[in-house]
């Protein structure tokens, strides 16, 4: 955990579990099970306001979906470099694929 | 003849250049098709290293899809872009190929889920101030040690992300080339996604791998 010592990390949590018993505050556990469905927009308009009031209310979740979203970011990023992945043509695979097809 | 093919199939005169790509093919005279080969080869060899990993593999991957292109390219009916059409043939023989390899140099998905207390309460560090994606990839191997790491991933859940965040295939084509249900397909991407932002944390935070 981070160096801000242990009590106000336990008061956090105990905020926490108060938070989670108010009407339409759902559980980080509960949040999770939304996050694809979320960032996929397969989520109705309550289900929506239950969720970005959860993020609103929720740093660790905050702190989470935006690390959540970045890692996502970068994965995507290596899609998007095809030339850069190969400089050259690979001399080989050409040959083998014209001789395969003149046969 | 200058021929107007260019790698991106999709641009605002695409059928003209697939038309063109096309008639080449069935054609089959040697220096046109040569230069259509050399022309795919790069992004298809891409591709496939991306979903099967080992550089031997993805050009078996890549031979036969090339084989396949040409066999079938009577059949391809430009209801798609053809380099999207091709795609999809590249992708699907990657995934044959591996089909028969077994790996057992994978991270646990379980270990890198995130962790609740009893309360249901997330555990997670508070950053101050994370490294953006983007100032991260302008380093120039940024891509590479993403990739190393995606690699790491268990191979159910590695091929969901490569396919879907990647590939850019949608859920239920992802859900027919593999097999699975659409749920599965979103169940096994959200775990694989979670999973990569903790091996990413270090990078994202600005410690190095
Ligand atoms: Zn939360």
């Amino acid at each position: 955990m981070s160096k801000a010592g242990q009590e106000p990390i336990r008061r956090r949590r105990r905020l926490h579990g108060m938070m989670f018993r108010l009407p339409l505050m759902i559980t980080c556990e509960a949040f999770e099970d939304f996050i694809l469905a979320y960032l996929e927009g397969d989520l109705n308009a309550r289900q929506t306001f239950v969720f970005e009031l959860h993020l609103k209310l929720c740093r660790e979740c905050r702190d989470y979906l935006d690390a959540y979203r970045k890692a996502l970011e970068l994965a995507k990023a290596c899609g998007s470099d095809e030339a850069a992945v190969l400089q050259k043509v690979p001399e080989d695979l050409v040959a083998a694929v014209l001789a395969a097809r003149d046969c | 003849m200058g021929c107007g093919l260019e790698a991106d199939g999709k641009s605002s005169i695409g059928t003209t250049i697939d038309d063109d790509a096309v008639i080449t093919l069935k054609a089959g005279e040697p220096r046109s098709t040569e230069r259509f080969v050399r022309l795919h080869v790069g992004w298809m060899l891409a591709v496939a290293t991306r979903i099967v990993r080992d550089p031997h593999h993805a050009e078996d991957a890549v031979q036969n899809a090339f084989a396949n292109i040409f066999d079938k390219i009577d059949e391809f009916g430009g209801r798609s872009a053809l380099k999207t059409w091709m795609h999809r043939i590249v992708v699907n023989e990657s995934l044959m190929l591996l089909r028969k390899i077994k790996r057992t140099d994978t991270v646990s998905i379980d270990d890198l889920q995130p962790e609740f207390d009893a309360n249901g309460c997330r555990f997670e560090d508070h950053w101050a101030a994370p490294n953006t994606p983007e100032a991260l990839l302008l380093q120039s191997d940024m891509r590479a040690q993403v990739m190393g790491q995606i690699d790491l991933l268990p191979d159910t859940y590695r091929i969901i992300l490569v396919l879907r965040d990647i590939e850019e295939l949608t859920t239920r084509e992802v859900a027919e080339a593999l097999e699975i249900s659409e749920a599965n397909v979103k169940v096994r991407l959200h775990r694989a996604r979670a999973a990569l932002k903790r091996l990413l944390e270090p990078l994202v935070k600005g410690q190095g791998l």
